[in-house]
C-alpha cells in the first residue's frame, strides 16, 4: 500500500512531542502518521527495521535560495561551479551539476538524500514570482514556498509613509494570492529602493529619498500588517547594513521594533497533534544572522559582534533567528541586497551582477570562497557557531547556510558536528587564522548540543518559526510521514569521533517523505512532485476594490501588463493554500 | 619502471573522454583490469579497449609506471588529467585537455596538443613537441583562475589565451602565439620566443610575461619602465635588449605585471 510504513524500534527525536530519543514505532498510513496499524494494514506496509539509528521528522530548511531569478543568474555566471560536481542520471533521476548552485534536480536529490524533505526559498521578488515558481516546480521531492521580497516595495512604502497601514495590508493579502507567495521578506528595508540612485542608507532613521521612509518604520509597519493579516509566519528580516563592520547595533535595535506587536496567527488549518503549542511565537524572524552581526570599525579591527545580538535575542521572546553559518570554501553570495553585493565586488574584484526589480526590489550575484586563511573568514565561522551555541533557547534558533551564501545545504552535516563536538571545533581552530580564536567567544563555549536539540534546529523549529508545524517538523498523529532516519546510535554517540556525525548526516538511511521511501544511503529511490505552499488571504471586498484602483492607477510605472502580472495555479505543482482569514 | 602501451585500434568518430589514461588511475592494475576501465564517448560509457589494445604491465604506484600512447590520438580528450606522479608519452598527437589540473609527473607529446592543454594546471611537466591549439594553461569558463604551478614547454607555436589567468608556473613557447597570450595573468612566468599578435598582456595584475619576437597591436595600457639586456629568469634565459613595460593600468590602479618586449623587433613603439 503506498505511503504506508512502520518503522520499528529507532530512537525517535521530536522535540515538539517531547520524544527525546526514546525507542518506538513510528506508523504512517497513507501518508499521515498515525497512531497505529490494524493487521491487515501492517500485512501491506513496508517494515523499516530502524535498530540502533536516529529516527528524525523529515529536515525542515527555513531560509535557502534555491529557485527565481538571482539563483538562476548564479548558475549562468558560473560554470566553473558546474563542472567539477555532478550526478549521473538514473533510470528514475536526471543528471545534475552544480556545487554552489545546483541544477533544480540536482538540490532536490541532495536535499533528499540528506533527509530533507521541505525547503523554503527566501526571497522571490514579485516581479520574478513566475520564475520562481517555475523553477520550484521543476525542483523534484521537495515540499516549497516562498517568501515575497517588499521592504522596498514602492506601494508598501507609500501607504506605510501615509500612515494607511490598512490599505497596505489589503496590498500585501492581494500580493499574496497573486504570486502564490507564502510569507514576507523584508531586505535592507528602504536602502535597497536609494540603491536605485546609488546610495543606501545607514541608520533606522535615516529616510530614503522620495518616499522619505526610514527602515524602522519599514520594519514595524510591515509586523504591524504581518500580524493584522495573520499570516502563519512572522515578518522575516534580513537587516540594514549586512555585511559591514560594526552592523551588529542596527541588528539588535532593529530587533527591537516589532517588539510591541502581538504575534496573531489566524490560519485554518487542520492541526496535527503536538505536546507544545505548534503556533509560532516571534513577530520577527532574523534570517542569516551572522552576516548581521559583524563588529569592529573597520576590516582592520574587525571581530565577531555577535554577543550584542545573542544578548538582546536572550532576553527577548519574540525573535528567532536562523544563524547563516559559514563551513569554509566556495559559495555564491546571492541577495536581494543589491547595495551589499556591491561592497563586496569592490573589495573582491569577482566577477558580479546587480539587477533592479522596478517598482519592488533589487539583487546581486558575487561568487566567494571563504578561506581558513583568511582571519575575517575565520572569524565569520566561529560567528556562525556562537549564534547558535551562546543562545540558550534552542527554539529561538535554526541552523542554516543561508544557502549558497555562507556556504553550500550539504555542508549542514559538518555544521551539526561542530554544533554537537568541542572536538571537532578545536580542530577548526588549528587549522583557520587565529583571529578565529582571539576575536570571537567560541572557544569559550563548553556547549555541546544533543541530537535533541539538532532536531529543534533543522526541523521542529524552522516547521514552528514559518508556521508549518501544524504538519511539518514532528511525528505527531495526523502529521506528515515525512522522516529521516540517520545511521546514528545515541546510545553509542562519541562525540570526539565527529567525522561520524558528519557522515551519519550526510546520508540519510533512509528519507520517507508522504510514507514514501524517497531515498536510502545517497541513493534516490522515488521523485514524487512536491507541494507548493502559499498563503491565501482575504479581506474584506471593500478595502480590496479600493486598493486594486490605486494599484492599477501607479501600475502605469510597471513594464508589464497588469493582467500578465499574476502567477495563475497552474504553475505550482501539488498548490496547496494556506487560508488565512484576515477578519477574524 | 613499468610500462603500459597503448595502441590506438583505429580511427575516432565522437571524441572520448579518457580521464582515466593516467598513471594514477593505472597504478597497481592488471592489462585485464585496465582495459576494462571506463570511458565516455557522447551518452555512452565504453571500456577502454574498445579504442586501444593494451600492453606491458603497471607499476605499483602513479611514480613507478610509465604509459605509451603510439600513435596519433588527437579524439582523445583529457590524457593525463588530474595525474600526480608517473609518466606519460605519446608518441603522436594528443586530444584536448592534455595534462590538464595535473599535478605532478610527466607528459610528453611527440606531435600537436588540442586545446586546453595544462588548463588549470598544478605541477610537474607538460612537454609539447609539435604546436599547441587555443587555452594552455588557462583557467576554465568561468573560472578566473588558470595554472598555479609546473612547467609546460611548447616546441612549436600556440594559439589564442596561453595562460590565461595564470597565477603561477612557467610556460614557455619556442613559436608563435596568437591573442590575447598571459589574459589576467596575476602570477608566474610566460616565455614567448617567437611573435605575438594583438593584446599579449590584456588584463594583467602581475607575474612576468617575455615576448623575443613582435607584438602586432600592443596594448596601450603599459607604461614604460626602462630597458633591460640578457634577462634570466631561474633557468630561463632571454638574450638580447628587451623594453620593460608595467600593466595593465586598464583594469588595475597599482599592477605589478612585468611585460619585457624585444627591442630590435619592435622599433615602433
Amino acid at each position: 500500500m503506498a505511503g504506508t510504513v512502520v518503522i520499528k524500534n529507532g530512537y525517535v527525536f521530536d522535540p515538539l512531542n517531547e520524544v527525546n530519543g526514546e525507542m518506538m514505532d513510528i506508523f504512517i498510513k497513507d501518508g499521515k502518521v498515525v497512531e497505529e496499524l490494524s493487521g491487515t494494514e501492517m500485512k501491506d506496509a513496508k517494515v523499516i527495521d530502524a535498530h540502533g539509528k536516529t529516527v528524525m521528522p523529515g529536515g525542515v530548511d527555513s531560509h535557502s535560495h534555491v529557485a527565481g531569478a538571482k539563483v538562476n543568474k548564479g548558475r549562468l555566471m558560473r560554470p566553473e561551479d558546474h563542472y567539477r560536481w555532478t550526478r549521473e542520471k538514473t533510470d528514475i533521476t536526471h543528471g545534475g551539476c552544480g556545487y554552489t548552485v545546483p541544477s533544480v534536480y540536482l538540490q532536490g536529490y541532495e536535499y533528499a538524500t540528506m533527509g530533507y524533505t521541505t525547503v523554503f526559498e527566501a526571497a522571490m521578488p514579485p516581479l520574478e514570482a513566475r520564475h520562481t515558481h517555475e523553477e520550484m516546480r521543476s525542483t523534484p521531492i521537495l515540499d516549497m514556498g516562498a517568501y515575497l521580497v517588499l521592504g522596498n516595495n514602492w506601494f508598501v512604502m507609500r501607504y506605510l509613509k501615509e500612515g494607511d497601514i490598512e490599505r497596505a495590508a489589503a496590498y500585501v493579502a492581494w500580493m499574496m494570492r497573486t504570486h502564490k507567495a507564502y510569507g514576507i521578506k523584508c531586505v535592507n528595508p528602504a536602502g535597497v529602493e536609494n540603491w536605485g540612485w546609488a546610495k543606501n542608507v545607514s541608520s533606522l532613521d535615516e529616510a530614503n529619498i522620495h518616499f522619505e521612509i526610514t527602515p524602522r518604520e519599514v520594519i514595524h509597519g510591515l509586523a504591524e500588517v504581518n500580524e493584522m493579516l495573520g499570516l502563519p509566519m512572522s515578518l522575516h528580516l534580513h537587516g540594514n547594513n549586512l555585511g559591514h563592520p560594526g552592523c551588529w547595533e542596527i541588528t539588535r535595535d532593529s530587533l527591537a521594533i516589532p517588539s510591541d506587536v502581538k504575534p496573531s496567527c489566524n490560519v485554518d488549518v487542520e492541526r496535527a497533534e503536538t505536546k507544545m503549542d505548534s503556533n509560532r511565537f516571534q513577530t520577527v524572524y532574523l534570517a542569516h544572522a551572522q552576516f548581521n552581526s559583524f563588529g569592529g570599525t573597520s576590516w582592520r579591527d574587525f571581530e565577531s559582534g555577535a554577543k550584542g545580538v545573542i544578548d538582546y535575542v536572550n532576553k527577548a521572546d519574540h525573535v528567532v533567528i536562523d544563524n547563516g553559518a559559514v563551513p569554509f570554501g566556495q559559495a555564491t553570495v546571492m541577495t536581494g541586497d543589491g547595495p551589499a553585493i556591491h561592497d563586496l565586488y569592490v573589495l573582491t574584484g569577482n566577477k558580479w551582477s546587480n539587477t533592479d526589480v522596478e517598482l519592488e526590489c533589487g539583487s546581486g550575484v558575487l561568487p566567494f570562497t571563504y578561506l581558513k586563511s583568511n582571519p575575517v573568514h575565520s572569524v565569520q565561522w566561529a560567528m556562525g557557531l556562537e549564534l547558535l551555541l551562546m543562545v540558550n533557547d534552542p527554539w529561538k534558533t535554526i541552523l542554516t547556510t543561508d544557502h549558497p551564501n555562507g556556504g553550500p545545504f550539504v555542508k549542514y552535516p559538518q555544521v551539526i558536528a561542530w554544533l554537537m563536538s568541542k572536538k571537532a571545533r578545536e580542530q577548526t581552530f588549528s587549522e583557520c587564522h587565529k583571529w578565529a580564536h582571539d576575536r570571537s567567544e567560541l572557544a569559550s563555549v563548553e556547549r555541546e548540543m544533543t541530537l535533541q536539540e539538532i532536531a529543534i534546529l533543522t526541523r521542529a523549529n524552522p516547521a514552528r518559526t514559518i508556521g508549518m508545524a501544524h504538519r511539518k517538523g514532528h511525528l505527531g498523529i495526523g502529521a506528515d510521514g515525512d522522516v529521516a532516519i540517520y545511521d546514528i546510535d545515541p546510545t553509542r554517540l562519541n562525540r570526539n569521533e565527529y567525522t561520524k556525525i558528519v557522515q551519519g548526516f550526510q546520508q540519510a538511511e533512509y528519507t520517507i517523505k508522504d510514507g514514501e521511501v524517497i531515498a536510502h544511503r545517497g541513493e534516490v529511490v522515488a521523485v514524487p512532485e512536491g507541494r507548493t505552499y502559499y498563503s491565501d488571504v482575504s479581506v474584506s471586498d471593500e478595502m480590496d476594490r479600493e486598493m486594486l484602483k490605486d494599484v492599477r492607477e501607479w501600475f502605469k510605472y510597471y513594464t508589464v501588463g497588469f493582467a500578465n502580472y499574476p502567477v495563475p495555479e497552474k504553475y505550482l505543482t501539488k498548490p496547496t493554500p494556506i487560508k488565512v482569514d484576515a477578519g477574524r | 619502471m613499468s610500462e603500459i602501451v597503448l595502441t590506438p585500434k583505429g580511427s575516432i568518430d565522437i571524441m572520448v573522454e579518457a580521464e582515466v589514461i593516467t598513471p594514477d588511475a593505472f597504478a597497481g592494475k592488471s592489462v585485464h583490469e585496465i582495459e576494462a576501465l571506463k570511458v565516455w564517448q557522447g551518452p555512452r560509457q565504453l571500456p577502454l579497449s574498445e579504442f586501444f589494445d593494451v600492453e606491458g604491465s603497471a607499476g605499483t604506484t602513479a611514480e613507478e609506471t610509465t604509459i605509451v600512447i603510439t600513435g596519433d590520438v588527437p579524439r582523445v580528450k583529457l590524457i593525463g588529467a588530474g595525474m600526480s606522479a608517473g609518466n606519460v608519452i605519446v608518441e603522436g598527437s594528443a586530444g584536448m585537455h592534455v595534462g590538464s589540473n595535473m599535478k605532478g609527473g610527466s607528459i610528453l607529446v611527440k606531435r600537436d596538443a588540442g586545446s586546453w592543454a595544462g588548463m588549470e594546471m598544478k605541477g610537474g611537466v607538460l612537454h609539447i613537441l609539435g604546436n599547441a591549439q587555443d587555452h594552455v594553461g588557462c583557467a576554465y569558463r568561468g573560472s578566473w583562475h588558470g595554472m598555479t604551478g609546473g612547467r609546460i614547454v611548447i616546441e612549436g607555436n600556440a594559439g589564442s589565451q596561453l595562460g590565461g589567468g595564470m597565477c603561477g608556473g612557467e610556460i614557455i613557447v619556442n613559436g608563435d602565439v596568437e591573442n590575447f597570450c598571459a589574459i589576467r595573468q596575476s602570477g608566474g612566468l610566460i616565455v614567448v620566443r617567437g611573435d605575438a599578435v594583438r593584446a599579449a598582456g590584456a588584463e594583467m595584475t602581475g607575474g612576468t610575461l617575455v615576448v623575443c619576437g613582435h607584438i602586432m597591436q600592443f596594448l596601450p595600457g603599459f607604461e614604460h619602465q626602462g630597458t633591460e639586456h640578457d634577462l634570466t629568469m631561474g633557468d630561463v634565459e632571454c638574450a638580447g635588449e628587451f623594453m620593460k613595460f608595467v600593466g595593465d593600468y586598464a583594469i588595475s590602479k597599482r599592477p605589478k605585471g612585468v611585460l619585457y618586449v624585444s627591442r630590435e623587433a619592435n622599433e615602433g613603439l
